[in-house]
């Protein structure tokens, strides 16, 4: 037990000092943890807590000795121990997790965007894991992370039966646009549109599960298309720089309109975790109701985690019950984990190389797939769960504990990564100019 | 004329949200190579004013304008100026003329547009529409800091306590003639670690409602809020005054017997007052020689003379071989408004007399006027100013050219910061170990 005894004296405080850059960033930034005016090689614990909106608390801790200025230094200096080691600048976010005590199953999720996530960041004496609330830090920050940068707009949408949430960046425009699709947990998630509208992009995040139009897969592709022209017929959007970015079941939702429709044209397709599998007229609903009819093949594992990835499997052999990718005609980035355990991603990804490189179309796909990277590739330095609570939208199951992969470690930095290559693939398909004028 | 259209140029400022000291950089991508554009600032103020500054770049081969790199080839600003587009500002062209910019509600930002203009434009920017523009906040106060009313024993002051457990050294903060409560400064050191308390002393509710002006026990009373804090540590308190506050915070580290001051900070301010003397004594004392006000040419008042010379009649000067703690006095050399360079140089001689001089840092700005604020604060040459004589508002001059002033409020504020932590903290002490990790 660690005993923190604090004298009063007549000479001024010894507190270390604690700087962290910026104290109000955006979730992709990165943070610069400094700690100075520690005794020279002295063991500490840099130590992050989270409240939750849902009323948990989330934490993370490195141990780091000091060094003989007396300093730590998180983005130079390796974490001896605790929810990660090494040299790990941003190990203090990725590296969260519910403390112990809490519920189980937890995902972390900020579902307002207008006000920011908020960690204390603290430093205390000697290399502790335990009992952080019973003792006092000797010095603490707070931090706020946002995933909307200054002057996005946040509008309401209920236009011709699409429901969701518009994003738009500051200043004239016109901007890009992109219709942001997640899986098949529904609901409306806004965080990653607020977070592309801070990087320049109009983004719409959908809901698109409860709706009553969704009763049957015709319908289901109108509301699409629909949720596509509101975004390309914004005044500030440019018309033919409007993408589609999807995640899970978002991603096959965006194989299929960028495949299939002949109204909508996505300038290029972003598919995270992504599988294909889509019998042709039926809905999404129908999609989800899918493992149901093949209970057979889900998996209960030792930790009674459902297992989802092989249910689709033998669906690869079967053309009618895939998308028919080889229609794609716009640039297109799969984003997968090898690890994935709710879609068998690597096998999907393998197999639209196979039927675009038939078709014609392969020089379109670009792909990348993350080793030991799990189903929920999300923003930058957002913890990884290797499972979580999960309830299937608009179709009465109950919860159940999903297995998603991953490796904490290896995940975190898939999801950089991924991030990165998703930003630079947006820059490059919707922001790059055409060839320039002559000069007059 | 190139077509807006094809012209999507990106604008990234960052951080986007920072503390008012903190620098931020400007990139300016996607422009075509060797292209003339204007990179503008704008921000509406509390009042309802609003203040632009602008530079005049070309964008390289690559078609990026770099702020912190490039120069500015004119506009409010000019050279190489990272942070040239907040300094610069100015009230657009139109607006009433005396004004200052000042925060007075901390606990929002203040929300600064920054845009791209194609050209070199000088006006009429507000009847363009920009290339691209985006939304910064600058902040007084960093996230967990508490702003706490203090009411008690008469007092009107606002206290500020940094995050975390403390304990923390502790700041009384006074502002100069103008009287209010200015929280500005307090937040912002706050932000740095120091419970700092911001101390109306000229307009506070009890003088409002009694007519009277406070007593010497007024400042001693507020120092014993901080003294006795649970989180400020009793022993580690300084005092920060500009201006009229130089005054009583030098009265206070030389005669007070209540007050032990760990360091003080005295910006733009004399020694030279009535030694025994109240507050109105002292403001009765400046304004005995009203009649050396000068007028500009622009009908600007100068009051440095009022105080000039500096005595020799040791009854009308702080004694400053009495102080015991480090002084750091910050001065601008074009200071219109007190003789704050002479009064320096004047308590320098007292300390090297006295044998105290080794306790005296000064820190002397060329070109630099009256006020010295934190850092990036548009500069003022003179404003509108209510004197407490008068009650008349009049237009004061306070002195500086813009740019030299712009450098003298970075420069001052680092070197005060290191000054406070110095001061007010031990430093690393590796002779004595910490007890903490027993």
């Amino acid at each position: 037990m660690i005993v923190t005894l604090r004298l009063s004296t007549m000479s001024p405080p010894t507190s270390p000092i604690l700087s962290v850059q910026p104290t109000r960033g955006l979730v992709d930034e990165k943070l610069k943890v400094v700690v100075e005016s520690l005794p020279p090689g002295s063991p500490v614990t840099l130590h992050s807590l989270h409240h939750s909106e849902d009323e948990d608390y989330w934490e993370a801790f490195g141990h780091y000795v000091s060094d003989f200025r007396g300093m730590v230094s998180v983005s130079e200096d390796l974490s001896f121990g605790g929810t990660y080691t090494g040299k790990e600048d941003m190990g203090l976010l990725w590296s969260m997790r519910p403390v112990p005590g809490s519920r189980k199953g937890l995902r972390l999720r900020k579902m307002n965007v207008c006000s920011p996530m908020l960690h204390n960041i603290s430093v205390y004496s000697g290399h502790v894991s335990e009992g952080f609330r019973e003792q006092t830090p000797l010095t603490s920050v707070l931090v706020e992370r946002w995933y909307m940068a200054p002057g996005v707009k946040r509008i309401d949408i209920m236009e011709k039966g699409v429901r969701g949430t518009l994003f738009i960046p500051p200043g004239p425009g016109p901007f890009p646009g992109l219709l942001d699709m997640w899986g098949g947990g529904g609901g409306l998630i806004e965080y990653r549109s607020a977070l592309l509208a801070s990087h320049g992009y109009v983004s719409l995040a959908m809901d698109y599960f409860n709706s009553q139009e969704l009763e049957s897969a015709d319908l289901e592709f109108k509301y699409f298309e629909t949720a596509f022209n509101i975004i390309k017929e914004h005044p500030q959007v440019i018309p033919d720089r409007v993408g589609m970015f999807g995640l899970s079941l978002g991603s096959l939702v965006t194989m299929h309109v960028a495949a299939e429709s002949t109204i909508v044209k996505p300038r290029c397709c972003i598919c995270v975790s992504g599988s294909h599998f889509y019998p042709r007229d039926r809905t999404i609903k129908e999609v989800i109701m899918e493992p149901r009819s093949n209970s057979h093949r889900l998996r209960i594992d030792e930790n009674n985690h459902h297992v989802w990835r092989d249910m689709w499997i033998h669906l690869l052999d079967d053309p009618s019950k895939k998308v028919d990718v080889g229609k794609i005609n716009c640039p297109i980035l799969l984003v997968n984990g090898k690890d994935d355990q709710n879609v068998p991603a690597d096998e999907c990804a393998e197999d639209i190389a196979l039927l675009m490189n038939a078709a014609g179309n392969g020089h379109l796909l670009s792909r990348v797939l993350y080793p030991d990277t799990g189903h929920l590739i999300e923003p930058p330095y957002s913890p990884h769960f290797r499972a979580s609570n999960f309830k299937a939208a608009g179709v009465a199951t109950k919860t159940v504990m999903l297995l998603w992969g991953g490796q904490t470690k290896p995940h975190s930095d898939a999801q950089e990564d991924a991030w990165r290559k998703i930003l630079s693939f947006l820059q490059h398909n919707l922001y790059s100019s055409t060839p320039p004028r002559a000069k007059l | 004329m190139m077509d807006r259209k094809q012209c999507i140029v990106k604008l990234f400022v960052q951080p986007s949200r920072g503390l008012v000291d903190e620098k931020f950089i400007i990139l300016v991508q996607k422009a075509p190579p060797g292209y003339q554009l204007t990179v503008h600032a704008l921000h509406k103020c509390e009042d309802g004013h609003s203040w632009e500054a602008f530079g005049h770049y070309i964008s390289n081969a690559i078609g990026t304008v770099n702020v912190s790199e490039d120069p500015s080839l004119g506009g409010t600003y000019s050279g190489v100026e990272q942070m040239g587009l907040l300094w610069s500002l100015r009230p657009v062209p139109g607006s009433k003329p005396g004004l200052r910019l000042r925060k007075m509600n901390v606990q929002i930002p203040m929300e600064v547009t920054i845009s791209v203009y194609q050209g070199h434009q000088t006006e009429g920017f507000m009847d363009q529409v920009p290339l691209a523009s985006v939304v910064v906040e600058r902040w007084y106060m960093a996230p967990g800091v508490s702003r706490i009313p203090i009411t008690e024993d008469g007092l009107t002051a606002t206290l500020f306590l940094p995050p975390g457990p403390g304990p923390f050294p502790g700041l009384l903060d006074l502002w100069g003639g103008g009287g209010q409560l200015v929280e500005y400064r307090a937040s912002l050191l706050a932000s740095h670690g120091i419970a700092s308390l911001a101390l109306d002393y000229l307009t506070p509710k009890i003088t409002m409602e009694t007519r009277k002006m406070v007593d010497l026990q007024y400042f001693e009373k507020a120092y014993k809020i901080l003294e006795q804090h649970p989180q400020v540590h009793g022993s580690s308190i300084g005092m920060l005054g500009l201006s009229l506050g130089t005054s009583i915070t030098l009265k206070m580290a030389a005669y007070s017997e209540v007050m032990k001051l760990r360091c003080a900070v005295c910006i733009s301010g004399s020694h030279v007052q009535p030694v025994d003397g109240s507050m109105e004594d002292i403001l009765k004392h400046f304004n005995k020689n009203a009649d050396r006000t000068r007028v500009s040419e622009e009908n600007e008042f100068i009051w440095r003379d009022l105080l000039l010379p500096v005595p020799s009649d040791l009854a009308f000067k702080v004694d400053m071989g009495r102080l015991k703690c480090p002084l750091l006095v910050v001065v601008g050399e074009d200071d219109q408004n007190w003789p704050a360079s002479e009064s320096a140089m004047d308590m320098k001689e007292m300390m090297e007399q006295a044998g105290n001089s080794h306790l005296l840092t000064v820190l002397s700005y060329p070109n630099a006027g009256h006020l010295i604020e934190p850092p990036y604060t548009p500069h003022a040459r003179a404003s509108l100013f209510r004197s407490m004589a008068t009650r008349e508002k009049m237009m004061a001059l306070w002195g500086g050219e813009t740019a030299a002033h712009s450098l003298a409020q970075e420069d001052a504020w680092r070197k005060l910061l290191v000054f406070l932590r110095e001061n007010l903290y031990s430093g690393t002490n590796p002779g004595t170990p910490s007890l903490s990790h027993l």
